[in-house]
């Protein structure tokens, strides 16, 4: 429930649009036109696999990447109840990289070269896993607000065209549901406890907000590159839409319960009905996309230990006789 | 100098922040292969195809499909099948199927005698 509205795509490095057969690309496109899915060995423009591709991909470094920050306070959660439910929660987000991994490998790229690329910096995650969980509260705001941030992607990336992208989704979502409950349920606590409770949850929603503002990443203009997208469903709504939406849903929850964010000019224009903001340091967002935030460099030695520690094992159990193929669905 | 975390767990795993191996790839085939899942959540329902899990052999993708599709809620069952020994259609082929909806001779709707019947009665009343 991790992946993010932004999905890095480095304007220098990119390919031009390839020309595609005509008859099979009006094929292609009458079939999403009609709501139907598109399968992996289906025939598909060679855009429309990279695009997935590196959009599966990098939500599934999401999932695995954010099993750190939140993973931070397991040995030190509050009472038995909160610490199962936050492993449960971690085990989760480790189980939706398996899925999204195998959902991207359908298209061509195995686990293996997805996993190199993380590691050696190549493929993006999102941001905001590269921020630091000071506190227990950073596990309430990071499983409330980050997980619904997610979801209002996640469900509407659910509805695109590619059909186990969808399958993945659909039982991602199923399970986010139960970690934005219990991370509103954290939150509430913190924010109804002690004073000290209190202080430490607005001193967390202080630091995350702006992490959250860049988590559908910066303002989309309607290229025709986008346009292309959203026509074969592999980009569902815009970055702006989504954000507008998350606000809608959840900035009411925070300020019900008498919690501030720490932006002045937030408020909801009665007349346009959108959302107004102070807009986030984009210049900060590309700086941490680069590598350069505050946990960049610790997230991937971690992600980089655990590969080289877990070598032997892997190759210890594997059989002379084994044969790769690419999983079905 | 070895990592300094907020997680007291990574701290203990004593990774060299410096130290970067940029030789360290994973090869080809290093994580196994991958095996389709079946999980039935009830007796008497059918297994459903949930997933893919990759492992070393069939013992130990039953016990990552159990980690991976049984976690919560109810299951009875898992089946996991090696993908290799799956033979699929092509999709392009699906036209072999084209016709099948219109075999309405294989279909209880394609057997409409009530309109007979209806008329053998009023033609006997009006005898």
């Amino acid at each position: 429930m991790y992946g993010g509205g932004y999905i890095h795509d480095d304007q220098k490095k990119k390919p031009e649009m390839q020309a595609e057969d005509p008859v099979l690309l009006a094929e292609f496109e009458a079939r999403i036109a009609r709501g139907e899915k598109i399968e992996p060995r289906d025939w598909m423009p060679a855009d429309y696999r990279r695009q997935l591709i590196r959009m599966i991909e990098q939500h599934a470094h999401s999932e695995i990447i954010g099993a750190l920050p939140e993973g931070t306070w397991i040995t030190r959660a509050p009472g038995f109840r909160r610490k199962l439910a936050l492993m449960a929660k971690v085990q989760d987000e480790v189980g939706h990289a398996q899925l999204l991994y195998s959902a991207a490998e359908t298209l061509g790229k195995s686990r293996e070269d997805m996993i190199n690329d993380l590691i050696n910096g190549k493929s993006k995650y999102s941001n905001v896993f590269n921020y630091p969980a000071k506190t227990w509260a950073d596990v309430a705001v990071i499983g409330f607000l980050i997980d619904a941030a997610a979801i209002v992607n996640q469900v509407a990336n659910s509805k695109g065209s590619y059909g186990p992208y969808c399958r993945a989704l659909e039982r991602i979502c199923y399970e986010e549901s139960f970690h934005l409950k219990q991370g509103h349920s954290v939150f509430v606590y913190l924010a109804t406890g002690t004073p000290t409770q209190r202080a430490m949850v607005q001193d967390a929603l202080n630091r995350w907000w702006q992490p959250i503002m860049h988590f559908f990443g910066p303002s989309d203009k309607m290229s025709q590159h986008t346009e292309t997208l959203m026509r074969w469903k592999v980009k569902m709504a815009s970055n702006d839409d989504m954000r507008q939406q998350f606000l809608s849903m959840y900035v009411p929850k925070i300020w019900e319960i008498g919690l501030t964010l720490p932006d002045p000019n937030l408020k909801k224009n009665p007349e346009t009905n959108q959302w107004e903001f102070t807009e986030p340091d984009w210049n900060e967002f590309y700086e941490v996309i680069k590598g350069n935030g505050p946990c960049n460099a610790e997230r991937l030695a971690v992600r980089r230990a655990s590969e080289e520690r877990g070598a032997w094992v892997r190759a210890a159990l594997k059989r002379a006789d084994q044969h790769y193929v690419t999983p079905l669905a | 100098m070895n990592i300094q975390s907020l997680d007291p767990r990574i701290t203990r795993l004593g990774i060299d922040a410096e130290e970067k191996n940029p030789d360290q790839t994973l090869q080809r085939e290093e994580h196994w292969e991958t095996y389709q899942v079946f999980h039935q959540k009830k007796r008497g329902e059918k297994h459903s195809s949930v997933g893919v899990v990759h492992a070393p052999n069939a013992e130990m993708a039953l016990l990552f499909a159990k980690e991976q599709y049984a976690r919560r809620g109810e299951t009875v069952n898992l089946w996991i099948v090696n993908t290799r020994d799956v033979l699929a259609m092509n999709y392009d082929d699906y036209d072999v199927f084209s016709t099948t909806p219109e075999k309405m001779y294989r279909d209880p709707a394609g057997y409409k005698v009530n309109d007979k019947i209806a008329a053998y009665k009023k033609a006997q009343l009006d005898v």
